[in-house]
């Protein structure tokens, strides 16, 4: 059994800022683990620019985003395996992974979960229809055209405007393909609007909202998709039905936390971001097992995710040097009137009043809006949002006075307002 | 000439196979995909039934019971996923009792053992998540669960190591009578001579049958639809849950797979086209909201994928097994529909029998019983992990990362005979992409694994045979 004091699982964008923090506290013996052939996660695949804008305050593509952090990694010669998968994580944080050297089994003081996310298949959103080829995730499609150089077809509809669905739109024109439509089930984008402008707008692709695909037609390969519109309850409306030929179908219906190993470690999830519930030092439900990154939620900009993982890192070290073990209890952070979820779901009740980040997603287009904390009943921050969106996550800055009164309050909620 | 030539390499035509290849005779199996188990076997419930359902004196009841009982054996033997989890035969009124006691009766006509009828209450203490509706249920103990594909695929590893042939893309269009031995004739253009021909082509069996009998049959497909749940979900049941048939039609199962996935369906609607698979949003919407009344708390988001397939199903409601009356050498496996899959180890050695006595062939003495699954490093202890990847390291790849299987099972599922031909052949042998991701992540993966060994151009690499490529071309340069 080797030992380290801390292991990184996942050596994407989460994973290499949380090495990098972790290793500037001080923290020397720590180890990254990577299933694939190359550190970077992947952004290898999004060759695409727009990454970096409020970390660098330049335009990246993802690679080159990603090689600025793997650069800092091996400048501080922080240690890494790659091509090393694992298998399993104990709530003990004893670690199992596998590669062609064989089985490594690991005891860590500590360990960042920063593995990322995936996409919601087709059998998630219960799509009918012929069973046939054609039919792919974004992701799936991007990686074969940009890391493999192949076309997965040449007419497509994409479902979804995820933003890999409607990165993946103007990739595949660039391609010589073309992009019937892009269909969206919501009234509204869960993408980014600068993706719709630059992706579908700029050429001309039709995006469809409240609508979905109700049939996939072909025997061996699509042939053509059945879309129609649907009701305010999402059912669809099948005398709205139409078929369009194509040979492709993408899709971008969602991404979801891998949580499998958490769940293994019998950490506690949450069930609306299917990410670990964790406090405001970014640690689950298990002493010592930390996430950050998109397997603790869905961001919308690597920017946030390098951000939160900085402060993983940063939280991971002290845990492994403190040296006091009580354990502080909790306040559950209620989300009301629009808010989905917050990130930390729990608040210490300690005395570190340092700022404090919340995050959170809303749960439909809201226009006009304040969202609001109230410590019990008070209300403690209140800032006006003329438009908040499920595609944009949103983020509550606290000061320090601020941070004192959620840390002493019994009851916290975050909701919105409305203004109208 | 060939002593035994089989149409069709689905469980009827691949244990009949094995069997025969007991005694000495030159075997061919003829399929018209790329690879065995692409019909009904892929696609059903999975179920080994106790054998109370079957109506007795029908040869379904007669077989199902005698072929059940032959399953743990025969998992031991080559090696596939089986297990006797229990069936629930659920009634969600107080009057479904007097049903529940005929088929109680029924099965202890047909010989099934172990049969006890139990209250709501019972049932809700071994599967806590049975709805708070049910009365009464049926509690069969012997009934089963087993992997229809990887069973199948079992059957013709064993039947390939003890001398079987088997020839794939050959869609047989014509069966010639001659004096003492039949032609089959293939689309390709293709002809082989057999002294026996035996028909086991499911839905297609009756097609079979009547190029060349004058009695006629006539099969209707009737499919089924499905749901199917990831694993995250298994705690939903142990147990196979049955509805109590009622006048609505024959219940929606929600069953657990013997890799704990959890099953829900199938519906039944008879439909004219034989290769029509396809999922419906109403048949899907039908199998769901009739398994909610079974478990009222089945998570809709833990579907991961939808499936159908289809019943070879007879208006006489029962199997034909038999040498046709007409046609000296053909023999017909008609209508083998459930419990066709719990039955077919019992119809093999019987039909096997009938050939045996009908050539007049000998046993062999050589004949090597065991099949050895692939490796599979889910469920290997550490102890095996580092010695499987000593011995190869590509065990100590994980290609995909879901259902955790290694690069070496995707070879060698790919080198065994018969072989992996694409991503779904590789799929059902160590169910690469089968998990939640649903080859999200490693269909570029396993296309570069399938280009090596088979070494044909990426563009090539279909999902299911013929015309499913994958990819369109090369990107512009």
């Amino acid at each position: 059994m080797e030992k380290y004091n801390l292991v990184i699982v996942g050596g994407g964008p989460a994973g290499l800022a949380a090495a990098i923090s972790a290793y500037d506290k001080g923290e020397r013996n720590m180890i990254i683990l990577e299933r694939e052939p190359k550190l970077g996660g992947i952004l290898n695949q999004c060759i695409h620019n727009g990454f970096g804008l409020h970390t660098f305050n330049e335009e990246l593509t993802g690679p080159e985003y990603a090689q600025r952090y793997i650069d800092e990694v091996k400048k501080r010669n922080i240690k890494y395996l790659l091509n090393t998968t694992v298998i399993n994580v104990s709530d003990k944080k004893e670690i199992k992974a596998l590669s062609e050297d064989g089985l490594l089994n690991i005891e860590a003081k500590a360990i960042i979960l920063s593995c990322g996310c995936r996409e919601r298949p087709r059998g998630g959103i219960n799509i009918a229809g012929a069973r046939c080829a054609g039919i792919y995730s974004a992701g799936t499609a991007q990686k074969l055209v940009n890391i493999e150089g192949y076309m997965p077809g040449k007419e497509v509809v994409i479902l979804g405007s995820g933003d890999i669905g409607l990165i993946m739109a103007r990739r595949m024109i660039f391609e010589g393909a073309k992009v019937k439509a892009v269909v969206e089930l919501m009234p509204y984008s869960s993408g980014l609007n600068r993706n719709i402008v630059q992706c579908l707008n700029d050429f001309n692709i039709p995006l469809m909202f409240s609508h979905t695909v109700v049939d996939i037609k072909g025997k061996k390969r699509v042939e053509s998709v059945v879309i129609a519109e649907v009701d305010e309850r999402l059912n669809p409306k099948m005398e709205t039905c139409q078929e369009i030929k194509c040979d492709t179908l993408l899709l971008s219906v969602g991404l979801l936390p891998e949580n499998e190993l958490a769940r293994g470690a019998s950490v506690d999830l949450s069930r609306i971001t299917r990410g670990a519930i964790v406090d405001d030092q970014l640690m689950t439900s298990i002493p010592g097992i930390f996430e950050c990154g998109n397997v603790l939620h869905v961001h919308d900009l690597v920017d946030y995710v390098s951000e939160e993982a900085k402060e993983a890192g940063e939280k991971a070290y002290e845990y492994i040097y403190s040296s006091k073990d009580e354990s502080y209890e909790k306040t559950l952070i209620k989300t009301e009137n629009g808010v989905r979820y917050t990130v930390p779901e729990l608040i210490i009740k300690n005395d570190d009043y340092n700022p404090l980040t919340l995050k959170l997603r809303v749960g439909n287009v809201y226009k006009k809006v304040k969202l609001e904390v109230s410590c019990d009943g008070d209300v403690i921050y209140s800032r006006m949002r003329p438009v908040v969106a499920p595609g944009e996550m949103e983020k509550i800055d606290l000061k320090s006075e601020q941070v004192e009164k959620l840390r002493k309050a019994t009851e916290i909620k975050v909701y919105l307002r409305s203004q109208e | 000439m060939f002593d035994v030539l089989i149409i069709g390499s689905g469980i009827i035509g691949t244990t009949i196979a094995r069997e025969l290849s007991k005694y000495n005779a030159n075997i061919l199996v003829l399929e018209k995909e790329n690879d065995v188990s692409c019909g009904t076997t892929k696609a059903n419930s999975g179920i080994v039934h106790a054998g109370f359902d079957a109506v007795p004196g029908t040869l379904k009841a007669k077989f199902n019971v005698l072929g059940a009982k032959m399953f743990p054996e025969l998992a031991k033997e080559l090696e596939f996923p089986y297990k006797k989890n229990g069936a629930f035969v659920l009634s969600f009124t107080k009057e479904g009792l007097s049903n529940l006691e005929k088929l109680l009766e029924r099965g202890k006509t047909n010989g099934v053992e172990n049969l006890s009828i139990i209250t709501g209450d019972e049932v809700r203490s071994i599967e806590p998540n049975v709805s708070t509706e049910v009365e009464y249920a049926l509690y069969a103990k012997d009934s089963g669960i087993v992997s229809p594909y990887e069973m199948c695929i079992a059957f013709a590893e064993n039947a390939v190591t003890n001398g079987v042939k088997f020839e794939f893309l050959k869609k047989v269009t014509n069966i010639i009578k001659n004096n003492d031995y039949l032609t089959v004739e293939c689309e390709d253009g293709s002809k082989y001579d057999s002294k026996v021909v035996i028909n086991c082509a499911g839905v297609y069996s009756d097609e079979i049958n009547n190029y060349v009998s004058k009695e006629k049959y006539k099969i209707t497909a009737r499919k089924g639809e499905y749901c199917l749940l990831d694993k995250e979900f298994s705690y939903i049941t142990k147990t196979t849950l049955f509805q109590l048939p009622t006048k609505m039609g024959k219940g929606i199962l929600v069953a657990p797979s013997t890799h704990s996935n959890i099953l829900v369906g199938p519906t039944a609607l008879d439909i004219q086209d034989k290769d029509d698979t396809d999922t419906s949003y109403f048949g899907l919407k039908e199998a769901w909201d009739k398994a909610l009344l079974t478990v009222p708390t089945l998570p809709k988001g833990g579907i991961i994928t939808q499936f159908s397939g289809l019943r070879p199903h007879l208006d006489t409601d029962d199997y034909v097994i038999e040498f046709s009356k007409d046609v000296k050498g053909l023999y017909n496996c008609i209508g083998i529909e459930s419990p066709g899959l719990a039955s077919s180890p019992a119809i093999a050695i019987y039909v096997a029998n009938e050939i045996k006595d009908y050539l007049n062939l000998s046993k062999k003495d050589n004949f090597i019983s065991h099949r050895y699954a692939i490796k599979a490093i889910r469920n290997m202890n550490d102890a095996e992990l580092i010695a499987a990847i000593n011995e190869n390291k590509d065990y100590g790849h994980v290609v995909c990362r879901c259902e955790v299987v290694s690069e070496a099972e995707i070879r060698e599922a790919i080198r065994r005979n018969p072989g992996a031909k694409d991503l779904d052949g590789v799929k059902r042998r160590v169910r690469a992409g089968m998990g939640r991701c649903q080859m999200g992540f490693c269909t570029p993966k396993i296309m570069q694994i399938l280009h090596e060994e088979l070494n044909i151009p990426l563009e090539e690499i279909t999902k299911k045979g013929d015309g499913s490529n994958l990819l369109e071309g090369r990107i512009k340069e």
